[in-house]
């Protein structure tokens, strides 16, 4: 296997029970790289990245990450899954935990490193974020915005390879949703690996290093995000990027009308 | 004599055999309460198992002994199964027996509630920090579990106290059964002795369930704000 491919999914296959929600989906994802996932709702974004997690058991097809396979409830899942951090769209901290101890706790628990040494780094992560003086806080005490920073860097304590975001900004009000979005093109800029699901347009064309568009559980176009936006090649590419023009014209005409 | 009637407390040795019967009450009552808690924690947690078997089996013994009244247990127990079985039950064994049958429903119908009260995402976002099935339960699902289970578990032990005044009626003597033999045994010598009794009957039972009480209040307010 190329040493620079990071991520590989070969004929990737999911179903709920008779709906085949994912029919076949292979790409390679290289070291550094970001992906942005678009598509229709239902279309298999989430899905695809809780199976790339092992999250789901997939029906048919392979994930490797580096060389190992990630199998759904397999004994090594965990070992394997240290490499691959997770932020979903509704944060889920632990409620019953402070901020800091959210995020040492794996790092402590699953990867026995020292307490110090990790509360040192999950410091200075939170500072990155601007959190710093909520490490003592509670996740109830803390707007949808800094859940979300939180949980970030509480995957990234973990000093994953590949980080998947799962529509983390879907549940953000639009004022809190840039400082999440910073922070993650920030991790972009440093070269961390991504593969991100958003339905923040602006926001996927200035962070993808490609863009992966998915329909009916298939790769239907996968282009640089300057020909995605831009040109698309497809029908269906053309007519979900247009749902989005429509809106922007929609709001021009309502603030003429004002 | 009206003004002497509180006297009939501590004539004899009244006091000693109202505590007697407090010691009956709480023995059977805590023993259950003791048995129950793991028992119904193990049946809540069978409880939520996807399997269609053994959900029939946990719904029925769910429904049987709630829809039972307690009394009517106590009495198959110790009426019915010993004369079937030729088992010589004695009654506090049996007592002990109905409200282990009754609090491990219980139990296991909160535990079951508290278990499926825990979003879905806690135990995928725990996974996905690569904590094992095992570390999830313990560090993540279990702590959240009790903060919800241990105000509704001490409430049951309360209304087990209470529900323990039932064992009366297959010959047990406890508290309540203890009152009213001073109550009739004093009847011309205190003809109001019974309020005075009874007061003592009703404060045993309270400073038995009042504490207890407090308890799970200072535990939900801790833990509210947390």
């Amino acid at each position: 296997m190329n040493k620079n491919i990071q991520l590989s999914i070969k004929d990737l296959v999911k179903s709920f029970d008779d709906n085949r929600i994912l029919n076949g989906i292979s790409t390679d994802i290289k070291k550094g790289e970001v992906v942005v996932v678009l598509g229709p709702s239902g279309c298999g974004k989430s899905t695809l990245l809780r199976c790339i997690n092992g999250l789901e058991a997939i029906n048919g097809g392979h994930v490797f990450i580096d060389e190992d396979e990630v199998v759904h409830n397999s004994k090594d899942l965990p070992k394997i899954r240290q490499k691959i951090g997770m932020v979903f769209q509704s944060y889920d901290l632990f409620p019953h935990k402070t901020i800091i101890d959210n995020i040492t706790l794996a790092p402590i628990k699953v990867q026995h490193r020292n307490k110090a040494e990790v509360t040192e780094e999950a410091e200075q992560l939170l500072e990155r974020v601007n959190l710093l003086d909520k490490a003592k806080a509670y996740p109830r005490q803390l707007s949808g915005g800094q859940k979300q920073r939180v949980a970030i860097v509480r995957a990234l304590c973990m000093h994953p390879e590949i980080m998947l975001f799962d529509e983390v900004t879907a549940a953000l009000d639009p004022e809190m949703v840039r400082e999440v979005l910073d922070v993650i093109l920030e991790l972009a800029n440093q070269g961390m690996t991504m593969i991100i699901v958003t339905h923040e347009m602006q926001f996927a064309r200035a962070v993808a290093d490609r863009i992966i568009f998915l329909d009916g559980g298939k790769i239907v176009e996968e282009a640089r995000p300057d020909e995605f936006f831009t040109a698309p090649k497809t029908a269906r590419a053309k007519a979900f990027l247009k749902t989005f023009e429509f809106d922007a014209k929609k709001k021009e005409m309502s603030r003429e009308a004002v | 004599m009206q003004d002497l009637a509180i006297s009939i407390i501590f004539k004899g040795n009244n006091l000693l055999r109202l505590l007697d019967g407090l010691w009956i009450t709480l023995r059977i009552s805590l023993l259950s309460a003791a048995l129950s808690i793991p028992l119904g924690i193990l049946f809540g947690m069978f409880l939520t198992l996807k399997n269609p078997i053994s959900k029939f089996i946990g719904r029925l013994y769910l429904d049987f002994i709630r829809i039972m009244p307690q009394l009517v247990l106590l009495f198959i127990v110790f009426f019915g199964i010993t004369r079937a079985t030729g088992l010589d039950l004695s009654a506090e064994l049996s007592a002990i027996i109905v409200f282990v049958l009754w609090g491990t429903s219980e139990m296991g119908d909160l535990v079951r509630g508290a278990l499926i009260s825990i979003p879905k995402h806690q135990y995928e976002s725990s996974e996905a920090l690569a904590l094992t099935k095992l570390q999830t339960y313990w560090y993540i699902i279990i702590p959240q579990t009790l903060r919800r289970l241990i105000p509704l578990t001490i409430n049951l032990v309360t209304r087990m106290i209470k529900t323990t005044s039932l064992v009366v009626l297959i010959g047990i003597v406890e508290m309540l059964k203890v009152g009213q033999q001073i109550i009739d045994a004093n009847r011309f010598d205190y003809p109001s002795g019974a309020l005075w009794i009874y007061g003592v009957v009703f404060f045993m039972y309270f400073f038995s369930c009042w504490p207890i009480s407090c308890f799970a209040k200072w535990l939900e307010k801790r833990w509210s704000d947390k």
